[in-house]
């Protein structure tokens, strides 16, 4: 992975054309290729990278001079809770929305839910971040129109959610980005909701004299949640994916911005440095929703101990 | 003369689906007095378990009850609002489902289970609930009940699952318990001990039963009267002992005949030629005229329910034929 | 040979009689034929060619949708910066974003079929191998991936629509894969295989016209993606070429003046986009549910 990686990040594109102004003469571009390390053979520039990433060590970045890596993870935890305030606001709205529509499917409410769910996710999410802007930051003046403004420490990580001020910053990217996650969880929520009805433990439930709230409340809802958490914490590397576009829209200083930038500025460092981070979250992500399912569903649970 | 616990009259359950109208369950009428055993008899399609569901009012759309009453206790059932017929379901009325794999929840525990049965109908506390659970479990037969309580359903036996089942049918000691085919999916020596277990609790709650099923052997030791079904309606209605031993229908005659060990070892086995007809198709008169020997032209109307007048008992036996099998019949 | 139903009828028109029962449905498909139409007769019906730099006047830009154009005529969407027509660049645009995304959608189902039936007649080790580049790319999301393509290759056209490719051809041919798989040990398989056809042939004419209902649902739902992410891939500067002005590059324009309430130069472009995307997953959505059922027996 490292080696494919390396190699097609390394190989192709020359960043001293974009790095040194093109008035330096042939010394200073020798200079600076030395400095880089772009001189030495390719094999030696590739074990290099191996000890460094062993010491935690991406080089440094081309652009800001810096340890890439150090960049990556002064960014990761806008870029996080970004995403978080997505999904919890994807899982708020879309939930119960998706429940109504797969309990009622042919009312009015349901089929207008799930036309919407496809609008939902037929809208180009830069342009609604735009619309956004334009509606909210322009027309009406009441929320910025990008950047994070200022953050509050927690546990020694800068975020923004602890303050009003902080919410005005994160409110329209977070939405912008649940936008498609509400669409897919509607989607989904009905599906499941609308296999689960179908069930025989329903009926049983009804037969027991249940209230209507009860059965729908506990006994689908419990059995619903299982795939939806699992499809939820496997998306999230999706969210984190797709804030890439949100941060470039509203200016929001994370992980993605950062990656565009130095897409357009040949940064190889930081491009390597920031995938291989996302690669690790995303096997994280993928640990972290397998014990959340054991958790979930209890005939999984005690495989080891059973009767 | 005692009131009837339970009394149907013309009931009739249709679905109305884009293929068309599905008639499962055509006038069906009969009922049942407290303490007593119904056996349900049908094959599948028959509008058994829809009878079922029908009293217990668990029709899903596209189905609906269109015609008949339904009694409990004087009561009429049909009309109720819904809360109403809530608070009747698993406390003056249950039901035991067939599938005790899913009938149970699967991501709940067994005393959450039991405990919202009985919470959903009086305000008991929680402590007691489990009292109460633990002695219905206790009751149906399930060892280690206080381990069993704080278990998940897949931890069970598919006979233990379908005790389970019982013991939650039981907890609110309703008066009518309907059985759809609680036998069915379990082995041959779990049915009849479950068979037992029933037939020894409803005696002893003196709850009325009615059991679902399509296995006359099974109501034969079991039920006091048994109705037959046939596409939506009963074609033959008595006590055990006047339909199994004096079946006036043919259909009735036919299911007693191909059962295996009534054969002669070495002869062919007996069955009723052709197949259920589907209920979205019926054809006009008796249903079963297609694979009836003694079916004429008469039969192209449907029969109206008569007596069978040949033994002296006060208990009717009325058969819906227009050619029965017992000569004795009143018009 | 093609499964005909029992009743005579062929599917085709009973696939457009079930499709026809929704108007969402039918409401979607004509939107979508008027979009086709106007991205093909662009250069016909369009005021203006906005990229004939003899035609754009500087100091026409900018003005309001409604305003008179000096040169002649009605800026009906607005100016750009340019001085273009906004209508006519939006219809140039849609072409644009249409064939972009329809050529890599055909590409991708291409080779995706190609690999996926490959997987599933001939099996084995080779099976495995392409399932295993198939599911390592399938859990990356697309956006990543198209984002680190451009970043190794370059920008340009081909190159963009090698990435769009390069981002769905795993799913076609895991889809297909799961089809033929299915259909393999079908009977009419057998028989085709007893006539001792050659493989290919049983392949192309047998195998593969029985697996197709599943995949035109995903190929329309895929051109949908395919256009949503080359806008935004044009949008962020790393798409499409200015030379070949998409409808995302068309927003990403407006952006700056976005500010300044200059608002049509972004919102136009993306109304077409979203138009056409959205009309896409409603013919998409409906085609789903009316192919579904059916081809289960």
């Amino acid at each position: 992975m490292s080696l494919i990686v390396f190699v097609g990040v390394y190989a192709i594109g020359n960043p001293i054309d974009t790095l040194i102004s093109p008035q330096a003469d042939q010394m200073e571009r020798a200079k600076a290729i030395a400095a880089l390390g772009l001189d030495k053979p390719l094999t030696e520039q590739y074990l290099s990278f191996l000890s460094g990433i062993a010491r935690g060590d991406l080089g440094d970045s081309f652009a800001y001079g810096t340890p890439a890596l150090k960049l990556i993870f002064e960014r990761l935890p806008a870029t996080l809770e970004l995403a978080l305030a997505a999904t919890v606001i994807g899982i708020i709205f879309g939930v119960p929305l998706g429940l109504w529509a797969g309990l009622k499917p042919d009312g009015v409410a349901g089929r207008s839910i799930m036309v919407g769910s496809i609008l939902g996710f037929s809208l180009p999410t830069f342009w609604v971040g735009l619309m956004l802007i334009m509606v909210f930051s322009v027309m009406l003046g009441w929320l910025p129109s990008s950047g994070r403004g200022p953050t509050t420490m927690l546990f020694g990580v800068p975020v923004s959610f602890l303050s009003l001020e902080g919410w005005s910053y994160l409110i329209m990217p977070a939405i912008n980005l649940a936008l498609f996650k509400v669409a897919l969880l509607i989607r989904l929520t009905r599906a499941t909701a609308r296999e689960a009805l179908l069930q025989d433990y329903v009926k049983f439930a009804r037969a027991k004299g249940l209230t209507n709230k009860r059965v729908i409340g506990v006994h689908v809802l419990r059995n619903i949640m299982i795939p939806i958490v699992t499809v939820v914490g496997l998306e999230f590397g999706t969210v984190i994916a797709f804030a890439i576009v949100t941060e470039s829209v509203f200016s929001w200083p994370g992980m993605g911005k950062l990656l565009i930038d130095s897409i357009t500025m040949l940064d190889r460092p930081v491009i390597v440095a920031y995938l291989l981070v996302i690669v690790s979250i995303f096997i994280i992500i993928n640990l972290v929703v397998d014990i959340l399912y054991s958790l979930l569903d209890p005939r999984v649970r005690l495989v080891e101990t059973d009767k | 003369m005692t009131t009837p616990l339970l009394e149907v009259t013309g009931l009739q359950t249709h679905f109305h689906t884009k293929a068309g109208v599905v008639r499962a369950v055509q006038d069906v009428s009969f009922s049942l007095r407290k303490g007593e055993i119904l056996g349900l008899v049908g094959e599948s399609g028959s509008g058994k378990s829809m009878t079922g569901y029908s009293l217990m009012g668990l029709i899903d759309p596209p189905g609906r009850i269109v015609g008949g009453s339904m009694k409990l206790a004087g009561q009429e059932l049909r009309g109720l609002s819904a809360e109403a017929m809530r608070k009747l379901r698993g406390n003056r009325m249950a039901m035991v489902f067939q599938d005790p794999m899913m009938t149970l929840n699967p991501v709940l525990r067994v005393d959450t289970q039991m405990i919202e049965a009985i919470t959903a109908h009086a305000p008991v506390n929680r402590d007691a609930a489990l009292k109460r659970a633990r002695e219905a479990l206790v009751k149906v037969g399930i060892p280690a009940p206080d381990e069993r309580l704080r278990s998940y359903p897949y931890q069970f036996s598919g006979g233990m699952r379908q005790r389970v089942a019982i013991a939650i049918a039981l907890l609110n000691q309703p008066d009518l318990i309907i059985a759809d085919e609680p036998t069915t999916a379990l082995d041959v020596t779990i049915q009849g001990q479950i068979l037992y277990e029933m037939q020894r609790l409803a005696s002893e709650t003196g709850a009325a039963l009615i059991w679902i099923t399509h296995d006359l052997s099974v109501v034969a030791g079991l039920a006091d009267r048994i109705c037959v079904m046939y596409a939506g309606r009963i074609v033959e209605q008595g006590t055990t002992e006047d339909v199994l031993t004096r079946p006036s229908h043919p259909y009735t005659q036919g299911l007693l005949d191909s059962v295996p060990s009534r054969n002669q070892r070495g002869t062919k086995l007996k069955q009723i030629p052709g197949m259920t007809p589907s209920l979205l198709e019926l054809p006009p008169g008796c249903p079963f005229r297609e694979r009836c020997s003694r079916a004429s032209s008469e039969c192209g109307v449907n029969p109206e329910p008569r007596m069978v007048d040949d033994t002296l008992q006060d208990e009717p036996h009325t058969v819906r034929c227009h050619h029965p099998l017992r000569h004795e019949v009143l018009a | 040979m093609k499964k005909k139903d029992k009743a005579g009828e062929s599917p085709i028109r009973r696939v457009l009689n079930d499709y026809c029962e929704s108007w969402v449905a039918i409401f979607g498909a004509l939107l979508l034929g008027l979009i086709i139409a106007v991205a093909i007769f662009a250069p016909w019906i369009s005021p203006q060619n906005p990229y004939d730099l003899s035609q754009l006047n500087f100091l026409a830009g900018r003005l309001e949708p409604g305003a008179a154009n000096p040169d002649g005529g009605i800026f009906w969407l607005g100016s750009d910066d340019q001085g273009r027509d906004m209508l006519s660049a939006i219809f140039y645009g849609l072409r644009i974003s249409l064939s972009v995304g329809i050529i890599s959608t055909v590409l991708a189902l291409v080779i995706g079929l190609a690999m996926g039936l490959a997987a599933a007649y001939l099996g084995g080790r080779l099976q495995t191998l392409i399932m295993r580049i198939i599911d390592i790319q399938l859990s990356f999301p697309a956006i990543l991936i198209a984002l680190i393509l451009i970043a190794v290759l370059g920008q340009g056209v081909g190159k963009v629509i090698a990435a769009l490719v390069t981002v769905q051809w795993a799913y076609y041919a895991r889809t297909v894969r799961g089809a033929a798989l299915a259909e393999k040990d079908k009977e009419y398989m057998e028989a085709a295989r007893c006539l001792a056809l050659p493989s290919w042939r049983i392949v192309l004419y047998h195998l593969l016209p029985n697996c197709l209902p599943p995949m035109i649902v995903i190929a329309t739902v895929q051109v949908a993606a395919a256009i949503a992410l080359e806008a935004t891939l044009s949008f962020l500067g790393l798409g499409l070429p200015i030379t070949e002005p998409s409808l995302g590059l068309l927003i990403s324009n407006g952006y700056q003046y976005l500010l300044s309430g200059t608002y049509w130069i972004s919102f136009f472009p993306g109304v077409a986009l979203l138009l056409t995307i959205l009309s896409i997953n409603l013919v998409a959505d409906q085609l789903r549910d009316v192919l579904n059922p059916r081809l289960q027996k």
